[in-house]
C-alpha cells in the first residue's frame, strides 16, 4: 500500500480527480486556493479532462454550478469562509434545484476582525440551507469524503448538494500521509453522473426552479427537499459500509473513540477534534473513563445515533469551535437531540474554543474533563465557557496598547 | 451577413411563439419586445431569469414558453448561462448529446438587475466572452416592486421613491456605452415599439458567435402612468424625441439605426406619462424640462458632428 503526502487541499484535488468531475466553476479565497490551482495545473497538461471557469465571485460560482448541474454534468466546487457567505442565496437557491454538486469548503473564522485562520462559523452558517455537510478530521478523509459525497449527493433517494468541510491551514496546509485509492476501484464505487431528468435538452424543454405562488406548493417543495436530506442519513450508513468493502477504511455517521466504558464524553467537529484524542490517550493512561465523539455528518444531523452513544453517559463537555449567542451551535443542536428522550440525559457542559485558529492544548483538555466532573458533581452546568489564557489575555492588551485605543462607553457626568 | 428577412412589418410573425395569458401587466412593453425576439430566436432556446417582473411569465406549473427556462437569482443569471452553456459544451465535447439537442442560452433579466446588482456578473460574462443572449427589458424603475427609482430611471421621472419637485435628480446610467466598452460580439438597443429595427438586430445578433445583448425599452403603463393601449405610441415617441437613441455596436463600431432626424421636443413624450405629469402641473419645470431637453440635444449633437 503505497502513501503519498498530500495537503488536505491536495487531498480535496485528489477526491475531484478521482470522481471525475466535468466542471469546475472557481473563484480564488484563501485558504482554498490550492484546490483550484491543483485542478487548473492537471488540467492545463491534459492530465484531466475537466472544463474549469472563473466567476467573478462565489455568488456567479455558485450559480454557474447549479446551471451546469441542472444541464446534467458532474460538478466540483471550493470555497472558504466569506466566499461560502457571498454565495451563500444560491446556496440556498442550488439546493432548492436538487442539483447534486459535491462543494468543499475550506473553514476560515468570518469578519469582523478579518482573520484567515480557521474556525467553523462559516460553515454553519450554511446548516439550513438545504445542503448536507461532512466533517473531516484527516487528509485522507478529505480525499475520501468526496467520493462519499458524490455517492450521497447523486443518490435518487437524496439529490441534493453536499459540502465536505476541512479545517484552514490545521488540514489545508498539513501534508498528511494519504492513499490515493486506484482509479478503477473509484470507477466501481462511483459510477458516472446520470442526471436523469435534470437536464435542458432541445427535445425535451424544461422549466426549472419556476416561481410557485402560494405557501401550499412551497411547503410542498421544500418539505420534499427537507425529506430527502433526512434519508441521507441511512444512505450514508450504506454506502460507508460500501466504501468499506471497496477501500478497506471506514466512514460511520460518527466518529468514536473509546465510547462504550466512558463516563465522560468530548464531542468535537473537524481537524481538532485529533488533539482531543491525543488528550483521550492521557487522560486514559491516568485512569480516567474519557471518551470522544466526532460527528462526520452534521447535515443532517445524526440525532439517533447520538442518542445513542451519549445514553448512559454522566457527562458531556461539548467542544464549540464556533460562537453564537446563546452557546455554541453543536452544544445547542445537540441539547435539541437529547431532550426528547424519557431516559436520564448526561450533563452537557459547553466549552468555546479554537476561534480563529486558536489552539486548544493538551492541558485545558484534562481543565475541560475536570470541569466537567466538577459540573456532574454538582448536578449543574457553568454558563459556555472560553478558552482563553491569562497569558493571551496579557498579549491581547499589549496589542491594545499599542493600538493606542480602547474603546470605553462615555462616561456619564455625574 | 448584413442580408435581412426583415423589410417591412409584413416580414413579422403574426403567429407568436410564445404563449398568451401571461401574469404581465396589460400592455407591457419589454412583452411587446420579447415577444418578436422569441418569434426570431424559436424554441431551441433556454431562457436564465433574474428577479424581476418576467420572473412572473413561468410559474409552476405553466410556461408560455416551448422551450427552456431557469429562474436563478437576481444578481448572476449571466453566470448561470455561463454554467448551462458551460455544461452543454461538456457534453457536446463528450459526445453525450448531439448538436440537434444545443440550445441558445437568453439572459432574461429587467433593468433592475442589468443596470445594478447583476452589471459585475455581465460584465465578467462579456469578457469571458461567453456565448449568449442578452435581453434587458429595460422600464425604467424596479417595476416588479411598484416602481422604485433604480440605475436605468431617468432624469426628472418621478417613481415610488423619488417623489420630490422636480423628480430623480439623477442620470440614467449608460448602460449601451458600459456594455460596448467590453467590445462584445453584438451589442444593441431596441424597442418594441420599432419591431422591424428590432427584428432586424435578433436577426444579426444570432448569425454572431460570443456575447451578444439587447436594452429593449419597455414602456410600462403601470409604472410611467399611462393607458395601456398607448404602448406603442409611447414607445415611438421616444424614439422620435430623441431619448431612446437606436443604436448597434458591432465589436466597438456604432451606428445609429434608426436616427430621428428631426426631433419632436421631449415634452411631447413626457406629457404622455403621470410619472413627468409634475413637469407640468400645476406650473411648468422650465428648469428641468430644459436639462432633460439639453441632454437629447448634446447627445444628439455630439453623433452628428
Amino acid at each position: 500500500m503505497t502513501r503519498t503526502l498530500l495537503t488536505g487541499n491536495g487531498a480535496a484535488a485528489w477526491g475531484m480527480r478521482l470522481a471525475r468531475a466535468d466542471y469546475l466553476p472557481a473563484f480564488p479565497i484563501t485558504p482554498q486556493t490550492e484546490i483550484i490551482e491543483t485542478v487548473a495545473s492537471w488540467i492545463n497538461r491534459n492530465e484531466i479532462e475537466c472544463r474549469m471557469t472563473t466567476l467573478e465571485s462565489e455568488h456567479s460560482m455558485l450559480t454557474a454550478a447549479g446551471a451546469a448541474a441542472a444541464t446534467g454534468v458532474r460538478v466540483f466546487s471550493a470555497t472558504s469562509s466569506q466566499g461560502l457567505l457571498y454565495g451563500m442565496e444560491m446556496l440556498y437557491t442550488v439546493a432548492g434545484w436538487r442539483a447534486p454538486l459535491v462543494l468543499v469548503n475550506v473553514s476560515r473564522g468570518l469578519a469582523a476582525p478579518i482573520t484567515l485562520e480557521p474556525d467553523h462559523n462559516d460553515i454553519l452558517a450554511a446548516r439550513d440551507c438545504g445542503a448536507l455537510q461532512i466533517h473531516c478530521a484527516t487528509c485522507q478523509e478529505v480525499l475520501d469524503s468526496i467520493l462519499l459525497a458524490y455517492r450521497l449527493a447523486e443518490d435518487w433517494r437524496v439529490r441534493l448538494p453536499v459540502i465536505v468541510n476541512l479545517d484552514g491551514f490545521y488540514l489545508s496546509f498539513t501534508r498528511e500521509p494519504v492513499q490515493i485509492p486506484e482509479a478503477a476501484a473509484v470507477n466501481r464505487f462511483l459510477p458516472p453522473f446520470d442526471s436523469g431528468n435534470l437536464c435542458f435538452r432541445a427535445s425535451a424543454p424544461t422549466s426549472q426552479a419556476v416561481a410557485v405562488l402560494g405557501g401550499g406548493p412551497y411547503s410542498y417543495f421544500r418539505y420534499q427537499a427537507y425529506l430527502a436530506a433526512m434519508n441521507a442519513l441511512g444512505v450514508f450508513e450504506e454506502i460507508g459500509q460500501e466504501f468499506r468493502k471497496q477501500f478497506g477504511r471506514s466512514y460511520d455517521l460518527l466518529d468514536t473513540y473509546h465510547c462504550d466504558d466512558a463516563d465522560i464524553l468530548f464531542v468535537m467537529l473537524g481537524s481538532f477534534a485529533t488533539k482531543a484524542r491525543e488528550a483521550v490517550d492521557h487522560l486514559r493512561a491516568s485512569g480516567q473513563a474519557v471518551g470522544l465523539v466526532r460527528p462526520r455528518l452534521l447535515r443532517p444531523f445524526p440525532k439517533m445515533a447520538l442518542q445513542r452513544v451519549l445514553a448512559g453517559k454522566q457527562g458531556v463537555a461539548v467542544i464549540d469551535q464556533n460562537l453564537s449567542p446563546g452557546g455554541g451551535f453543536l452544544y445547542t443542536e445537540l441539547a435539541t437531540a437529547l431532550y426528547d428522550q424519557s431516559t436520564a440525559k448526561p450533563l452537557l457542559v459547553n466549552f468555546i474554543g479554537g476561534l480563529g485558529g486558536r489552539d486548544i492544548s493538551r492541558e485545558e483538555f484534562f481543565e475541560i474533563a475536570a470541569e466537567t466532573r466538577r459540573a456532574v458533581t454538582a448536578g449543574t452546568a457553568p454558563l459556555p465557557r472560553l478558552l482563553f489564557t491569562a497569558a493571551e489575555l496579557r498579549e491581547v492588551r499589549k496589542l491594545q496598547a499599542i493600538a493606542g485605543s480602547r474603546r470605553e462607553p462615555p462616561r456619564r457626568e455625574p | 451577413m448584413n442580408e435581412t428577412h426583415f423589410h417591412s412589418i409584413k416580414d413579422l410573425s403574426t403567429h407568436h411563439l410564445l404563449g398568451a395569458g401571461t401574469a404581465m401587466c396589460a400592455g407591457c412593453g419589454g412583452l411587446e419586445a420579447l415577444q418578436v425576439i422569441y418569434d426570431i430566436l424559436g424554441e431551441k432556446t433556454v431562457f436564465i431569469n433574474a428577479a424581476g417582473c418576467m420572473t412572473l411569465l413561468s410559474v409552476y406549473p405553466y410556461t408560455p414558453f416551448r422551450g427552456s427556462w431557469l429562474y436563478t437569482a437576481m444578481a448572476s443569471a449571466p453566470a448561470g448561462a455561463q454554467g448551462v452553456r458551460d455544461a452543454l459544451d461538456i457534453l457536446l465535447e463528450k459526445q453525450l448529446i448531439g448538436t440537434d439537442e444545443d440550445l441558445q442560452t437568453v439572459v432574461l433579466t429587467g433593468d433592475g438587475s442589468a443596470y445594478g446588482m447583476g452589471l459585475s456578473a455581465t460584465s465578467a460574462a462579456i469578457e469571458r466572452g461567453l456565448d449568449f443572449l442578452y435581453i434587458c427589458y429595460d422600464n425604467e424603475g424596479y417595476g416588479n416592486t411598484g416602481h422604485q427609482s433604480s440605475g436605468a430611471t431617468p432624469h426628472g421621472a418621478r417613481t415610488a421613491t423619488c417623489r420630490t419637485v422636480h423628480g430623480f435628480s439623477g442620470d440614467k446610467k449608460d448602460l449601451f456605452a458600459i456594455w460596448a466598452a467590453h467590445r462584445p460580439a453584438y451589442v444593441a438597443t431596441v424597442a418594441g415599439a420599432e419591431p422591424v429595427d428590432l427584428a432586424r438586430k435578433v436577426e444579426k445578433a444570432c448569425r454572431l458567435k460570443g456575447p451578444r445583448l439587447l436594452i429593449a425599452l419597455a414602456p410600462c403603463p403601470t409604472g410611467w402612468g399611462y393607458d395601456p393601449q398607448e404602448t406603442v405610441q409611447v414607445g415611438k415617441l421616444a424614439v422620435a424625441c430623441g431619448l431612446w437613441p437606436l443604436k448597434e455596436a458591432v465589436q466597438g463600431k456604432i451606428v445609429h439605426t434608426k436616427p430621428p432626424g428631426k426631433r419632436l421636443p421631449v415634452e411631447t413624450y413626457l406629457k404622455t406619462q403621470d410619472r413627468f405629469a409634475h413637469l407640468f402641473e400645476p406650473q411648468r419645470d422650465e428648469q428641468t424640462l430644459h436639462e432633460i431637453q439639453e441632454r437629447v440635444d448634446i447627445y444628439w449633437r455630439e453623433w452628428e458632428e
